[in-house]
């Protein structure tokens, strides 16, 4: 007998809304829908109505993760169309503080795989770890979370000498504790159960479902922006491209653990052999006419920024890939033939974040099925009419 | 006398008010061991050292609202988590603690009550599987049929590795069998495996993790308690955390010596016996991660039911060594 059970849109294993609609054959999974759409924001609208510099501040808004991803991956298309050359000492920084971010995601997402399978104590003791991380980038930037260093021609704040030993010592600690969740992460026989062999995904599967970041490095694909198309200075950086070959959520662990451990490397590198100079040149408002796609290396994997422009002070056109979206068509083949106790698991193995993915949604009518494209305007009256037929008390007093 | 005794023996130590104010103490022991262990504080503003979480907890479920699925059996999904608690508390009766003499045959103390025990202990685990099933939640009786396969796979090693002190002891009474330890207690050691495979057991039974399949919250959104409110799922709460003290007593007696003495010695070597195995519980719930259906029938039956076989055969040398 199968039946369809639904996971999401609200669920405690999933932190955003996203439905996946599983059918199951026991405790086997034997097919995977995902619908998206539950938290459409319209961000790309919102580029088109403001101006290049301010829409430095929505682009860190669209994820609260990998925002730092989101507004290099826009500002290095943006310096890319107005023909900008940024100082060498602000690619560095931008580096420093891409590589804190990838650590800091890397150490959640090994917390949040630990909670999903039920290994609560990996997740207390990594989320600690991360604060480290967090205070570093608070040191840096003032910010915990947006910490809004980047702007077009460059960063906005400087890094002085202070800064620079508070930071390696910081890193002296992350490295040890890194070096111990390694072992942990993958020598605890019942972590270890959980993790190796589940959610396959072969190397050719992955190459042609167009995975990205650490799921495609886990199925031996040796392929991260930052060695193929280097931006920011990457070419100059000494650092591995981590892959593992055993194409599980096990293999996906060992990478990202083993990219934390690259990062630590990337940036006592950058720490010391920062150039000195300016951190900023000057940047005209209006950009000339022209389209152009930036690539970045998000923790989560690829990012890619398409910007077209007019020639006035506003974008025509932005369009975002964030990398989740780049991983949902293998996370459907992964979850097929699966265990039901494996799901979070899976999903959460892509490291999903799933509002940064939402580009649009669908007013779909449930009985029939049939789609139609509504503007806001219309889909207010539509509520207003749909909110008639359910009943209303009237004079209701509050009963506390 | 007697009578009152019988009352006093049901209702107050080590009967009602007893398991409840020791079931509330023992969770803040559990809590905090686990949030220590876990580099965390665990409860810490209700009363010292947040001694009174669990109270307020409980008191907060019972004053919420109380909701039953549309579709729900309404009788037997309020009388269940009832039923559960009335026979986990009946369990608690069998325990050697007080009022029991090694010599003649009372209501509490009878050859034979050692299965008796065992017998009620398992029945929480049907009773779950009934509220689940009865709760027509598809996570609820996914849930519902974890808790029969886990069942299947902990019990027999659980009987298996309680058989051995029983016949090295040479009785089927928990009193005779903590007193026979209380004089040889060199003997102890050789039951240390049958020891740990029925701590293992009882952290399955008790679906604490790493067993915690049929209420596996990111998985299955609570499994079995996934329809569960309000004053329904407090009683469910009080049955898991009486079967704990329950199931760590009977470890304590088979395998720890029991509790010598008078009234009082009795008392504290039951705080500190039970206490102790409780925070091997914790330990073992900090250091794993959650298995999945099919890893814990195939570590029970490749693993602890050998293993519990093997510990009677050295039961049974040393028995024919020591006559």
């Amino acid at each position: 007998m199968s039946i369809t059970i639904p996971i999401g849109p609200q669920h405690p294993a999933l932190k955003e809304p996203i439905s996946l609609r599983m059918t199951i054959d026991g405790e086997v999974i034997k097919d995977a829908d995902i619908r998206l759409g539950y938290n459409h924001r319209g961000v790309e609208k919102l580029f088109e109505g403001k101006t290049y510099i301010q829409n430095i501040y929505v682009a860190e808004r669209i994820c609260g993760i990998c925002s730092h991803s989101h507004t290099t991956c826009y500002v290095n298309g943006v310096e890319k169309l107005s023909g900008l050359e940024i100082p060498k000492r602000a690619a560095y920084i931008r580096v420093l503080i891409a590589e804190l971010e990838r650590i800091h995601s890397h150490l959640l997402w090994l917390g949040v795989a630990g909670h999903e399978a039920g290994f609560d104590s990996f997740f207390m003791y990594t989320w600690r770890d991360r604060e480290i991380v967090m205070d570093i980038l608070e040191e840096i930037s003032g910010n915990r979370v947006h910490y809004a260093i980047n702007t077009i021609g460059g960063v906005r704040r400087d890094i002085d000498e202070t800064q620079k030993t508070k930071i390696l010592n910081h890193l002296k600690v992350l490295r040890e504790r890194t070096q111990y969740y390694k072992n942990l992460g993958t020598n605890e026989p019942s972590f270890v159960a959980r993790l190796s062999g589940v959610g396959k995904l072969s190397r050719e599967d992955a190459i042609a479902l167009c995975a990205v970041g650490p799921t495609l490095r886990a199925s031996g694909v040796d392929m991260d922006v930052r060695k193929d198309d280097p931006y920011n200075c990457y070419e100059e950086i000494p650092f591995e491209v981590c892959t593992s070959d055993t194409c599980d959520v096990l293999g996906r662990t060992v990478v990202r653990i083993n990219e934390v451990l690259q990062s630590y490397d990337i940036i006592e590198y950058v720490l010391k052999n920062l150039p000195a100079g300016d951190v900023r040149v000057k940047a005209p408002r209006k950009v000339p006419e022209g389209e152009t796609v930036s690539r970045y290396e998000a923790p989560r994997g690829e990012n890619i920024h398409y910007i077209k422009s007019n020639g006035t002070d506003k974008p025509e056109r932005l369009k975002v890939r964030a990398p989740t979206l780049g991983n949902y068509p293998a996370t459907v083949a992964m979850l097929k033939n699966g265990f039901i106790a494996d799901i979070p698991l899976i999903f959460a193995a892509i490291d999903p974040c799933i509002c940064c993915a939402e580009r649009m949604a669908e007013i779909q009518d449930v009985k029939t099925g049939s789609t139609e494209i509504k503007t806001f305007d219309e889909l207010k009256k539509y509520s207003k009419k749909f909110d008639k037929h359910t009943e209303h008390k009237k004079d209701v007093e509050w009963p506390l | 006398m007697a009578i009152v005794k019988t009352f006093f023996y049901l209702l107050i130590y080590p009967g009602v008010l007893f398991l409840f104010v020791y079931a509330l103490f023992c969770e803040w022991f559990d809590r905090k061991a686990y949030a220590r262990l876990q580099n965390r504080r665990g409860p810490l503003h209700t009363g010292k050292a947040g001694i009174l979480q669990p109270l307020a907890d409980y008191i907060k479920l019972f004053s919420k609202e109380e909701i039953i699925p549309e579709k729900a059996d309404k009788i037997m999904f309020t009388l269940l988590p009832v039923f559960g608690l009335a026979i986990v508390l009946t369990s608690a009766m069998y325990l050697p603690i007080w009022n029991y003499s090694t010599t003649k045959i009372g209501f509490n103390s009878f050859p034979g009550d050692i299965i008796v025990l065992i017998y009620l202990l398992s029945l929480p685990t049907i009773i779950l599987f009934l509220a689940g099933w009865h709760s027509t939640n598809f996570f609820s009786e996914i849930g519902g049929v974890r808790v029969v396969t886990m069942f299947f796979g902990y019990e027999i090693p659980l009987l298996l590795s309680v058989l051995s002190p029983a016949i090295l002891a040479g009785s089927w009474r928990l009193s005779v069998i903590a007193q026979f330890f209380q004089s040889n207690p060199g003997l102890l050691i050789v039951n240390i495996i049958g020891f740990f495979i029925a701590l293992i057991a009882l952290q399955a039974k008790l679906e604490r993790t790493p067993f915690d399949i049929p209420h596996a919250e990111t998985e299955i959104v609570g499994g079995t308690f996934a329809e569960y409110t309000g004053r329904n799922l407090a009683f469910f709460r009080l049955m898991t955390d009486i079967e704990l003290i329950v199931g760590s007593g009977l470890i304590a007696t088979v395998f720890l010596g029991g509790f010598p003495g008078g009234v009082v010695s009795s008392f504290i070597w039951f705080i500190i016996k039970t206490l102790f195995v409780i925070f091997l519980l914790s330990v073992m719930k900090s250091a794993f991660s959650r298995l999945r259906i099919d890893q814990m029938v195939k570590l029970s039956w490749y693993i602890l039911a050998p293993l519990g076989i093997f510990q009677i055969l050295i039961t049974l040398l040393v028995k024919g060594v020591i006559r």
